[in-house]
């Protein structure tokens, strides 16, 4: 039996074959899955915002940020005995999904989220194989820890597999 | 007032009573405009963390059309509608007499049909505020999108997870059905600083 393991908003966990990593409604958030698939383990984090040094220390909380819920997801995944050399990373959401938002400090956040997860990704040299970002709408995600699959679900755009 | 848990008993009543005043103003200029009665629940007031704000709602992959205005002004921060598909279905059907086929795909006339109503009780909502406080508030046009709840409301909690680990919403529920699994929603969502000035000028103390 597999189990299925709900990542929520600012959130992460990891998951070894045959379970389930799943999240929710993406919408300006990037999910981040990172899988290892020499011990079949797959990593699944949900960020909401690109950087933890601009925020103010009220606001800190590390798996909200790009940079810091990488980092740490990476960390979780080596406690696990998964070998960093070997990751691999896809990535979804960052959508934009209100087309004429005024607030400054919120507009292109799907896209400022999605620039600052390659980024890291990179900083941390594992390279992206998929990636499903941008565009308008809702995304749920789920990773499949047997083959590392990244499925999308969306509201009424169907679903597809990565 | 640093933490949105320290508030009191009392000021979160003088909430919930805002809540109150707003969202009844903004029900009656809704059923004025549907020539039809819309029921109102009492308001809620949550604190919440950011995890929690969807299941709130009825869980996070429920399809809903969701309004969003920013404020500005003395108060900053945003009011939310979302309308349950039945609710905004029988809305464009009473204002323009279509039937909507699609909500994956609204056409333009539906689309700001439901935009000029969120506008019309969006601006009951604050006046209301306004004059019972005296304070300065102006809203944006509202901008709309119909998707799984937890998609839209990342938009207002990535703004308040720029400030806080927390987000406060008042929250009252309209048109809702016996099943409770129908209804729609009013979230009124102010920053920190903006709960200070409505409670100073109500003459509560900090």
């Amino acid at each position: 039996m597999s189990r299925t393991i709900t990542v929520g908003i600012s959130d992460l966990n990891i998951a070894q074959a045959p379970d389930v990593l799943v999240t929710y409604a993406l919408g300006s958030c990037v999910g981040i899955c990172l899988y290892d698939v020499n011990i079949k383990l797959a990593g699944l984090a949900h960020i909401m915002l690109p950087s933890a040094s601009q925020a103010p220390s009220s606001a800190n909380q590390p798996y909200k940020f790009a940079d810091t819920a990488i980092e740490l997801l990476i960390r979780k995944m080596e406690a696990a005995g998964g070998r960093r050399v070997l990751f691999k990373a896809k990535i979804a959401g960052g959508a934009q999904m209100f087309s004429g938002l005024s607030n400054s400090s919120i507009a292109n956040i799907g896209q400022r989220n999605t620039q600052a997860v390659k980024m890291e990704l990179m900083r941390q040299r594992i390279p992206i194989i998929a990636e499903d970002t941008g565009k308008d709408y809702g995304r749920t995600l789920y990773l499949t820890a047997e083959d590392g699959l990244m499925r999308i679900k969306s509201a009424s755009k169907g679903e597809w597999v990565w | 007032m640093k933490n949105l848990d320290d508030l009191n008993d009392l000021q979160l009543d003088v909430l919930r009573e805002i809540g109150n005043i707003g969202s009844g103003n903004a029900a009656s200029a809704l059923s004025t405009m549907l020539d039809r009665p819309v029921d109102i629940s009492v308001p809620k007031v949550m604190i919440l963390d950011y995890n929690e704000v969807t299941d709130s709602l009825g869980g996070p992959e429920e399809l809903l059309v969701g309004l969003l205005l920013s404020l500005s002004g003395d108060v900053t921060g945003m009011i939310m509608f979302l309308l349950h598909k039945d609710f905004a279905h029988m809305m464009i059907n009473t204002l323009t007499g279509m039937e909507l086929e699609n909500f994956g795909n609204l056409d333009e006339f539906s689309s700001s049909a439901i935009r000029e109503v969120g506008n019309i009780m969006a601006a009951s909502y604050v006046n209301a505020i306004a004059s019972l406080t005296g304070l300065d508030i102006n809203i944006s046009p509202p901008d709309l999108c119909v998707d799984m709840v937890g998609a839209i409301l990342s938009v207002p909690a990535i703004y308040f997870a720029n400030i806080g680990d927390k987000i406060i919403f008042i929250q009252d529920e309209f048109d809702k059905k016996e099943d409770d699994k129908t209804s729609s929603h009013i979230l009124m969502i102010p920053e920190m600083d903006s709960l200070a000035k409505i409670m100073t000028n109500l003459g509560l103390e900090l």
